[in-house]
């Protein structure tokens, strides 16, 4: 096993790791860099709690390897909040009290970040489900989280937090 | 725990040949990995030499010719796949089964040629395919083949696949006149695999009856299988509930599920015969409108 040079960027800081190349980008991001914001749960691209978004797209960091994202731009949890200030969604997660035990919770608004970049306005709550259905959450029924997602795609929070994202 | 191996990135397909040609059977290749890094995981897989091809924009494609037919590139993600309007236009049962395979995350990073080649029965893509005629190109350091997805899969989790091979391309043929393929699984949740899974191509002539039929089962035998005497229930009919039925229990006979922790066997040959009467009668209306 040779180690490998990854140079990569999370939440616009530029970082080097001289890593195994089995390395997970889950691992990458908890234990080499300590972006525990993002969890570690099934460890089988099921539960979604370690979503994260990989040039903007979400993807679970449980099944990536982190030598893959070279060069890329990873953006966790930690990366949504500007200036002091949350991002529309953790705002809205926080109106709606879309989470209980949390676990979630921070996979779940990636997830839900992800989706609303791609799709501003969406059909119906249908659609919404959709956009978080790689992400399992076993204490809200998830009626709490669509609301918050449907609440930022109606516009509830623009002007209230920056929604350029 | 993911077992040690030395990573290799190749810049192009052919240094990616090159090295399956001196590594051979010491090496695997990883494009998206979503299926690879959870069995590498659980230690089924334990390899000397991981070849990346995540990166190899070069096969990341989607073509259209009216002649050859839909081309897409093995590192094309999933993703890509079910949003490119080309797809959703001229194959809509190809993106509408991308739609729903796994979940966006695992779209957004899997790749077709990654999901065929680990040769999974309950995989998604792999009936519809065969459904619709697909080939794909397989290549090594001395040249290419093309083989029909049909005779791609010799047994459970195995491919034709030498080690110096490399699936480079899927090629699906033009879709021919009052035809139409439609494709349903059957599963607990939306993002699961289907516990079986049934995709039927349907043409009709001139006369209202049913010209060709390709049948595919997913998940219904150790590997996609043609359903061939259900086929000859179909062809040569004017299609009707009644032979829809009878379509559905010859697919029952035909299958050879095993049991697992989803569906007993019985089981799966019930749900074989409600989809594949289901199915059927959905690419017949869809072909007879078309």
């Amino acid at each position: 096993m040779e180690k490998q040079l990854l140079r990569f960027y999370v939440n616009d800081q530029e970082y080097e790791l001289f890593i195994n190349p089995k390395t997970l980008l889950v691992e990458a991001l908890r234990d080499h860099l300590g972006f525990t914001g993002t969890k570690r749960g099934c460890d089988t691209a099921s539960c979604g709690v370690c979503t994260v978004m990989v040039n903007g797209m979400a993807v679970k960091g449980c099944s990536v390897l982190a030598v893959q994202v070279n060069g890329m731009n990873v953006t966790t949890i930690e990366g949504l909040e500007k200036d002091g200030k949350l991002d529309p969604i953790q705002s809205a997660f926080l109106d709606e009290g879309a989470f209980q035990c949390g676990f979630c919770t921070s996979g779940m608004i990636m997830s839900a970040r992800a989706f609303l970049n791609e799709t501003p306005v969406p059909k119906d709550t249908m659609e919404i489900r959709r956009g978080i259905e790689g992400n399992l959450c076993r204490c809200t029924g998830y009626n709490s989280i669509v609301r918050a997602i449907d609440a930022v795609a109606k516009g509830k929070y623009r002007g209230v937090c920056d929604d350029s994202k | 725990m993911i077992h040690d191996f030395t990573y290799l990135k190749p810049g192009n397909v052919k240094e990616a040949l090159a090295m399956l040609a001196q590594h051979r059977d010491s090496a695997k290749i990883i494009c998206g990995g979503q299926s690879l890094l959870i069995i590498m995981r659980q230690g089924l897989v334990v390899t000397e030499y991981l070849v990346d091809i995540k990166g190899l924009d070069e096969l990341s494609y989607i073509i259209y010719d009216p002649q050859a037919g839909l081309k897409i590139g093995a590192t094309t993600t999933h993703r890509t796949i079910e949003s490119a309007s080309l797809v959703r236009e001229k194959y809509p049962v190809l993106a509408a089964m991308e739609t729903r395979l796994a979940s966006i995350q695992v779209r957004n990073w899997g790749t077709i040629g990654g999901n065929l080649a680990h040769a999974d029965a309950a995989g998604d893509p792999a009936p519809v395919l065969i459904a619709l005629n697909a080939t794909v190109t397989i290549a090594s350091s001395i040249g290419i083949r093309i083989v029909p997805l049909e005779e791609f899969y010799p047994g459970l989790f195995e491919t034709v696949l030498s080690p110096d091979e490399l699936l480079t391309e899927v090629i699906v043929p033009p879709p021919s006149a009052r035809s139409a393929t439609a494709y349903q699984k059957f599963n607990l949740l939306e993002s699961d695999q289907g516990i079986v899974a049934v995709a039927v191509s349907l043409s009709v002539n001139d006369a209202g009856v049913c010209r060709d039929a390709r049948v595919v089962l997913g998940n219904a035998a150790p590997v996609p299988i043609r359903a061939k005497n259900t086929e000859r229930v179909l062809i040569g009919s004017k299609l009707t509930e009644k032979i829809f039925a009878k379509a559905g229990e010859t697919a029952r006979e035909e299958a050879d599920p095993v049991a697992d922790i989803h569906a007993s066997e019985d089981y799966r040959r019930h749900l074989i015969a409600v989809l594949t009467r289901r199915v059927t009668k959905e690419a017949w209306e869809q072909a007879c409108q078309a």
